[in-house]
């Protein structure tokens, strides 16, 4: 009974919090939202004991039959094995984490109680997903993750602006998802069945490697992934989703919504293995996704949208893996980096919060020494962003992805040199970040020093962050392999084509090179010549340039002009179209009729009588011509 | 020629009837509207006991006695109602009292 009790106990006190927030006190929400992520994080541990102690045998549990038609059942089975023991692990752990440094972050918000509702139900949404033993179940998980980064996006729904944030990740979120759905369908038409292993089993039967229905059905898979994970094109939604508050942006984040794709991915990896062309199509998304978000990141001035686009940037990175067959690396990469991204965030909300609701970088500075213990755990975050070589966790995954993206089969030069550019753009925007917020002068009073139970899920992730590397390392380096062996059940290993020793050392020094460049180059220009960065960048062009980064490159009015403004033209001709008139008509024709009804009662004795008459008239009619059958 | 009487006694029921109905739906004076329906009320009475002597029953005289008391019953009510409009309104015309109408 196990499994099934993981998403259930979020699910049932999202529940209780849904119905009862407005009565329960302070104290009695923050133990139920709490409390049942941590039973649920306890639960998935001795699942997770239980699968590596059968010698990582699955645990299958059925607890219902959803649906069952001639031909067709979908059941709600939930299937522990390598890959969602990893996933489940790392969604309520980090999961346990946020919601704890978050009864310190929204403290005095009047909403504190939805606040925790819809979090619970985001974590139990995308533990569905994760656990799924069948597409159908996994979709809804899919879908629940949407709605609830809708509702949690558009937290402070007061100001429309965080409206129109939150309706436009679910807008453009919902466009990867009309892909998925298409995938999911021809799936079950080419296979008979949306069970996953199922499915993994007959796709080698079925197809060919290189098959044009496989080939289409892995590009509408990652059409799916590309929208929930914000790949390009579909990336554009993840940066004004700092709307919601800072731990929502965590949750999004580390552990749960943008992972989806890359889950996704790794859970259908026969149908990509088939496709090579998709397989391609991920690894170049993947590779371009990573540079031009760095670049974003570059000269944003808003804390969130900094680390936003670094998660993209991140994501990116593991879209390449996936493209390159380096199935382990990516989870891997997933792993670390939901501990230093929430660890960033929690960090970056916990100076939000201290200098009382302040995001823009320029105005903060010498922070250093007011808020040590935060300079402190947001610098082992962003050591881990950078990937600093040896000590840190986000050095060992990431390298892993730049080494095998040259020499694993579907590798390629130019994914190397993209990953080693998006490693000194990592440098550069992580340390520029740190160097103006932290060091400097100081611009901005500290209003609030973050509380023990902010700062206690800081350091916790900050320790994982560091040691979480130490599972898995590379060739060059001692060559433990812990986590691929553990994933080795579900994913098949990465083809390594150049096995060189001299050449992954060269890699890897390289990437360290450039990471260290990028945090040489962030320093010279923020901390020792601010005056020559501002003269670099008002040279011609570089200023267009800059701007043209910070918007994103633009998508947002690519998309506007392409598709929003076309749209709101054709809605505004069509807006008196027939149909419309057919119901306008039924509401003016309902009218009239009330409109006599009321007159009919004027108040006058005489009438009512009349009234009365004729309705006896007309009864007797009836009975009358009932009776003789006139 | 012959009119059995039971024909004849429901003719003249039904002529009071009629006679009733309409005073009651062509006038105005509320007191008068009273006492027509007091004649209608009657008009039923008469047909009921015609039908009773009919078929050698006393039901119908019965109800004739049902009759009565509720035509009493509603004098009584009606005529404080015909006061309490007096006293408001200054008139006995039924279209002034058309203040309850929606």
């Amino acid at each position: 009974m196990l499994p099934a009790l993981i998403p259930a106990i979020p699910f049932f006190s999202a529940c209780i919090l849904m119905l009862w927030w407005k009565r329960l006190n302070h104290i009695s929400v923050t133990v139920i939202a709490c409390g049942s992520i941590a039973l649920s994080s306890l639960i998935a541990l001795i699942v997770a004991a239980t699968v590596a102690g059968q010698d990582q045998l699955p645990l299958v549990q059925h607890v219902w039959q959803w649906m069952q038609v001639p031909g067709f059942t979908a059941g709600i089975d939930f299937r522990m094995d390598a890959l969602s023991v990893v996933f489940t692990l790392v969604i309520t752990i980090v999961g346990l984490l946020i919601h704890v440094y978050a009864t310190g972050y929204m403290q005095e918000d009047e909403d504190y109680g939805r606040f925790f509702a819809c979090m619970n139900l985001f974590v139990g949404s995308m533990l569905v997903l994760v656990m799924a033993d069948n597409l159908l179940l996994l979709y809804l998980g899919w879908e629940g993750v949407g709605l609830c980064s809708y509702l949690l996006i558009g937290f402070w729904y007061k100001d429309p602006a965080n409206g129109y944030a939150a309706r436009k990740a679910f807008i453009v979120t919902r466009v990867g998802d009309t892909a998925m759905a298409v995938a999911l369908f021809m799936l079950y038409q080419y296979t008979g069945t949306l069970n996953i292993p199922e499915i993994l089993q007959e796709t080698g039967g079925l197809w060919t490697r290189g098959d044009g229905v496989v080939t289409l059905i892995a590009l509408l898979l990652l059409g799916g992934a590309v929208g929930k994970s914000a790949q390009l094109p579909l990336q554009t939604w993840l940066p004004d989703a700092m709307a919601g508050p800072t731990p929502v942006s965590a949750l999004i984040h580390a552990a749960t919504m943008v992972t989806a794709g890359v889950y996704l991915i790794a859970r259908m990896h026969s149908v990509f293995e088939l496709a090579p062309a998709a397989q391609t199509a991920t690894a170049v998304i993947g590779a371009v996704t990573l540079v031009i978000a760095g670049f974003s990141a570059l000269v944003q001035t808003d804390i969130k949208r900094v680390l936003a686009y670094s998660t993209i940037s991140q994501i990116g990175y593991m879209f390449l893996a996936l493209g390159c067959g380096a199935w382990s690396a990516a989870i891997f990469h997933f792993v670390t980096h939901a501990f230093f991204k929430a660890l960033l965030f929690m960090a970056a909300g916990a100076v939000i919060v201290a200098l009382h609701h302040e995001q823009d970088m320029f105005k903060m500075g010498g922070l250093r020494k007011q808020l040590p213990g935060v300079f402190w755990v947001f610098l082992i975050g962003a050591a881990s962003l950078t990937a600093i070589p040896f000590v840190t966790a986000g050095f060992y995954s990431k390298d892993q992805i730049i080494w095998l993206s040259w020499s694993a089969a579907g590798g390629h030069t130019a994914y190397w040199l993209a990953g080693l550019l998006g490693a000194l753009l990592t440098g550069m925007y992580t340390f520029r970040m740190v160097f103006l917020v932290f060091y400097g002068e100081v611009k901005t009073k500290v209003h609030r020093i973050p509380g023990p139970v902010m700062m206690v899920p800081l350091y916790i992730l900050a320790f994982l962050s560091t040691v979480a590397g130490f599972i898995e390392l590379p060739h060059t380096l001692g060559h433990v392999t812990i986590f691929s062996n553990w994933l080795q059940p579900v994913l098949p290993a990465v083809e390594v084509l150049h096995e060189s020793l001299a050449m992954e050392w060269l890699s890897q020094l390289i990437s360290a090179a450039l990471a260290l460049g990028g945090i040489w180059l962030a320093w010279h220009w923020v901390i020792k010549k601010p005056g020559g960065m501002t003269e670099f960048l008002s040279m011609p062009g570089q200023l267009w340039l800059q701007g043209f980064w910070r918007r994103g490159w633009d998508m947002d009015a690519l998309y506007d002009a392409l598709m929003v403004k076309p749209f709101v033209y054709f809605s505004d001709i069509n807006s008196k179209d027939l149909i419309d008139k057919i119901y306008t008509g039924l509401a003016q024709l309902m009218g009239w009729c009330h409109n006599m009804m009321a007159r009919t009662q004027s108040g006058v004795l005489r009438w009512y009588i009349m009234g009365v008459v004729l309705g006896a008239v007309a009864l007797l009619s009836v009975l009358i011509w009932r009776l003789y059958e006139i | 020629m012959n009119i059995h009487p039971t024909t004849a006694g429901l003719l003249l029921a039904g002529i009071l009837f009629v006679l009733g109905l309409i005073s009651v739906l062509i006038r105005r004076n509320i007191i008068f509207m009273l006492l027509s329906v007091e004649i209608m009320l009657n008009a039923a009475g008469l047909a009921f006991v015609v039908a009773a002597s009919h078929w050698g029953q006393p039901d119908g005289q019965v109800m004739f006695m049902f009759i009565l008391a509720m035509a009493a019953a509603e004098v009584s009510v009606g005529l404080a109602l015909i006061l309490q409009l007096y006293h408001q309104l200054r008139t006995l015309d039924s279209d002034e009292a058309s203040r309850m109408r929606g």
